[in-house]
């Protein structure tokens, strides 16, 4: 059963990073690579109809999230406190910069809200990485120093960063280089992820053309990054990828990755405009799965060996919750699949026409 | 420890209030908004679709609000109600669930079509999304009430050894005598604001000699609105409210009519006066004799327990503020009915378009709505305290445990200032567009 929620929480969670990502991705090529008003209103027109609706996934994973494994809410949600007012407050912002931009022609006025809406996405990509990052290295859990814990074994509280960085000091930050390298792959993958969205949804022009370079430089960065990474992770956990070698099935995860990160290589000969944000698509779901799967059955590994790593195990609703939870869902997913199926069907398209923001 | 969850209680309140001032004007607007299209349908009359486009720009906005202010609710259960949320996530966490795979979905998938879908969708559709919409604001408040009542009377659970609260009847969430009551009062509060809204709008039209046909419609759909509205908020809603206080949380309902000393012979009601907690009475008061038993219990002797029979430990809080609240909500709703009736007749003389008066009363009673909808959530929120969850988890022993209040507070300042600039890009787009007026009906 916990296994179950386990796999929805995680499937939510990846649909949420590939359908806000290119949101956020968006939001970043805008403030890099969009020179002319043209290129402005083609990227808002191309995610102005969906990241609100793509933002209601966050939600909703939040909501099962909290019905399904409430310790870990509650554990991860107050250790991470500060990051993820943080992202809330981004959020708000980036939505704010998205709506309120129409509303005076006075290129001021634009050039803040551009610019507000551009370097929220871009944090926004970047704290998502790093939070990442944070699951992946672990915390102090029950805030243990000298062997003794200072609270409930599952508790803890992450300041944004101690001054040392490190992933391996007893005084873990939020920020730390091991994280913050997770969270530059979060900025080149959604940059990339997102102009590829910009691509498939708005028509061929010298802004798409050049993003395709774009892509394909930032695609070689990314390589060099994400192998950088898996090196590094070796430093911090002697053994990562011993799930991998137990469960050889789970391969298919990393496989997906390198599909999706090898096949936008070739991003300038493809025919179709929606294939690089496919290909993007299976990097990110498959990077997020490899990570996932790497710390399996651990949702938030501990950096002490006194107290145990949350597994979902240990921090799932009890058994009858979780089961009756099961009937309403899926008549749920049903239904936002048929919301979802309408919705793209309608936007089909090209949609530099829609004339976002000036309703 | 004292700190830390004052900062905790200040920031849910403030960011909860806040949000609130959107959702309580979109889940009636949306019911507004299909009867404007459903009329259109029904008439061809092209004057209503325009009307219920121009609710939609402002529904729109509205929603957008309640969205970008309402995440930061779900994600504040974790940040700053950790213990809370651990031990009761198992039970609200489900209809918490509920809401955002049922309501947030329908909501934003079909405002998204009933927006930008008129000419793709045709007509007929088109007054479907709408539906839709409204059935989702409508669900969301729903599960949003389902979440609230279980933590004012605590339905369908068990403890476990360790502690734990565990869901054992899902079915009792949703039979809980306390979810109709408050769903109904709190669905007619929200109909009650978006036809004031309304009435507002449309008065301010006439007066300023500008649209004039819409602002007859909005005025006369406003007035009609708001006067059922009013009276259903009062009687059955309100009423049944209160005798479900009475009889779940007899000291709440004490502390909010303010007797602090059970009277034989019958309870007076109390319509002013200050309460003064320490020394238990109530200064310049104007009470009338025996009607606060005979509401209650249709029984003009029946006495109503006081302060003074319960232990203090678990006296709401802040008595004063309870007390305030309650008494502003249920004055201003006792208005609402007097100056929408006032408003109906002067309708049915085919007086109220010409009369100016009237006119500027229903402007200016534009934020009071608002007013009443924050202090009937206050009278609600202030009378469950000193209880996170009534009679089960005392506020205090709900907040995380190793957020210190120093980040509490710097997250506070911070909701305080996004908020502060969010309100005036708010007012200033609302502002615009309600200047530009509806699209102007051509002949």
């Amino acid at each position: 059963m916990e296994l179950f929620w386990y796999v929805v929480v995680m499937s939510m969670l990846g649909v949420y990073i590939v359908l806000d990502g290119y949101d956020f991705g968006a939001g970043i090529i805008h403030l890099f690579f969009a020179k002319t008003e043209k290129d402005k209103k083609a990227i808002t027109s191309a995610i102005g109809p969906f990241w609100d609706a793509n933002e209601v996934w966050l939600v909703a994973v939040g909501g099962v999230l909290f019905f399904a494994f409430p310790t870990l809410y509650a554990s991860a949600f107050s250790g991470f406190y500060l990051p993820l007012i943080m992202i809330l407050w981004l959020l708000i912002f980036r939505g704010v910069g998205l709506e309120f931009r129409g509303q005076f022609h006075h290129p001021m006025w634009e050039a803040v809200w551009d610019k507000a809406f551009g370097i929220a996405s871009l944090l926004l990509a970047l704290f998502f990485g790093i939070a990442l990052g944070n699951v992946v290295r672990g915390v102090n859990l029950g805030m243990v120093e000298n062997g003794v814990s200072s609270t409930e074994a599952h508790y803890f509280f992450l300041p944004l960063w101690n001054p040392s960085f490190s992933p391996q000091a007893v005084h873990l930050g939020i920020i730390d280089w091991f994280t913050l390298l997770l969270g530059i792959i979060g900025v080149v993958a959604l940059a990339i992820h997102g102009a590829n969205w910009i691509i498939f949804k708005t028509k061929t022009s010298e802004m798409n053309v050049k993003l395709k370079d774009v892509i394909l430089k930032l695609n070689f960065v990314l390589l060099a990054l994400v192998i950088t990474s898996l090196f590094i992770w070796h430093i911090i956990e002697p053994e990562p990828f011993q799930n991998f070698l137990d469960h050889p099935l789970l391969i298919i995860f990393p496989l997906l990755t390198f599909t999706g990160l090898f096949g936008l290589f070739k991003v300038k000969s493809f025919q179709k405009d929606g294939k690089g944000f496919l290909f993007s698509s299976l990097f990110l779901i498959g990077g997020f799965a490899s990570t996932a799967a790497a710390i399996f059955p651990k949702v938030l590994p501990s950096t002490n060996n006194i107290n145990p790593a949350l597994t979902i195990y240990n921090v799932a609703a009890d058994e009858y919750g979780l089961t009756v939870g099961i009937y309403w869902f899926v008549i749920a997913l049903l239904l936002v699949g048929v919301y979802v199926f309408v919705q793209y069907k309608i936007f089909n398209g090209k949609m530099d026409d829609v004339g976002y923001g000036e309703h | 420890m004292e700190d830390m969850l004052f900062y905790d209680r200040m920031q849910f309140a403030f960011t909860i209030t806040f949000h609130y001032l959107f959702p309580q004007l979109t889940m009636g607007l949306s019911l507004i908004i299909i009867y404007f299209k459903w009329k259109f349908l029904r008439t061809k009359t092209q004057k209503y679709n325009n009307a219920a486009i121009f609710w939609m720009k402002i529904f729109a906005l509205n929603f957008a609000m309640g969205v970008v202010t309402g995440i930061p609710m779900e994600f504040q259960f974790g940040t700053n109600w950790a213990k809370f949320s651990e031990l009761t996530g198992g039970i609200i966490g489900q209809t918490l669930a509920m809401e955002g795979m049922f309501s947030f979905f329908l909501e934003s998938s079909f405002l998204g079509l009933f927006i930008f879908g008129e000419k793709l969708l045709g007509q007929k559709l088109h007054f479907l999304t709408g539906f839709l919409v409204f059935l989702g604001s409508w669900a969301s408040g729903y599960f949003i009430i389902a979440t609230h009542s279980w933590m004012q009377n605590p339905v369908g659970y068990e403890i476990l050894e360790n502690g734990k609260y565990v869901l054992n009847n899902f079915s009792a969430l949703f039979s809980n005598p306390w979810l109709w009551p408050s769903y109904l009062h709190n669905q007619a509060a929200s109909m009650v604001t978006s036809s004031f809204v309304v009435a507002a709008i449309g008065a301010f039209y006439l007066l300023n000699k500008k649209n004039e046909e819409f602002g007859k419609l909005f005025v006369k759909t406003g007035v009609i609105f708001g006067l059922i509205s009013s009276v259903l908020l009062a009687a059955p809603t309100g009423d049944f409210l209160a005798k479900n206080v009475e009889k779940y949380q007899p000291v709440t309902f004490a502390a909010m009519e303010g007797i602090f000393h059970t009277e034989e012979g019958g309870s007076e009601i109390i319509l002013i006066g200050q309460p003064d907690v320490r020394n238990k009475k109530l200064d310049n008061k104007i009470a009338v004799p025996n009607i606060l038993s005979f509401l209650t219990y249709g029984n003009w002797n029946r006495e109503v327990k006081g302060l003074d029979q319960f232990s203090e430990k678990d006296y709401p809080t802040n008595i004063p503020l309870l007390y305030y609240s309650y008494h502003i909500m249920v004055g201003l709703g006792t208005i609402f009915i007097g100056i929408m009736a006032l408003a109906l007749f002067y309708l049915f003389r085919k007086k109220l378009f010409t009369t100016k008066w009237i006119l500027w009363m229903l402007l200016f009673l534009l934020p009071f709505p608002y007013i009443a909808n924050t202090t009937g959530w206050f009278t609600a929120e202030l009378g469950r305290q000193p209880w996170l969850v009534y009679n089960l988890l005392r506020t205090a022993e709900g907040a995380s445990p190793t957020v210190s209040s120093g980040n509490t507070l710097f997250t506070l300042l911070g909701f305080v200032g996004l908020y502060l600039l969010l309100g005036m890009l708010f007012l200033l787009q609302v502002g615009k567009i309600i200047n530009k007026g509806p699209a102007p009906v051509k002949n």
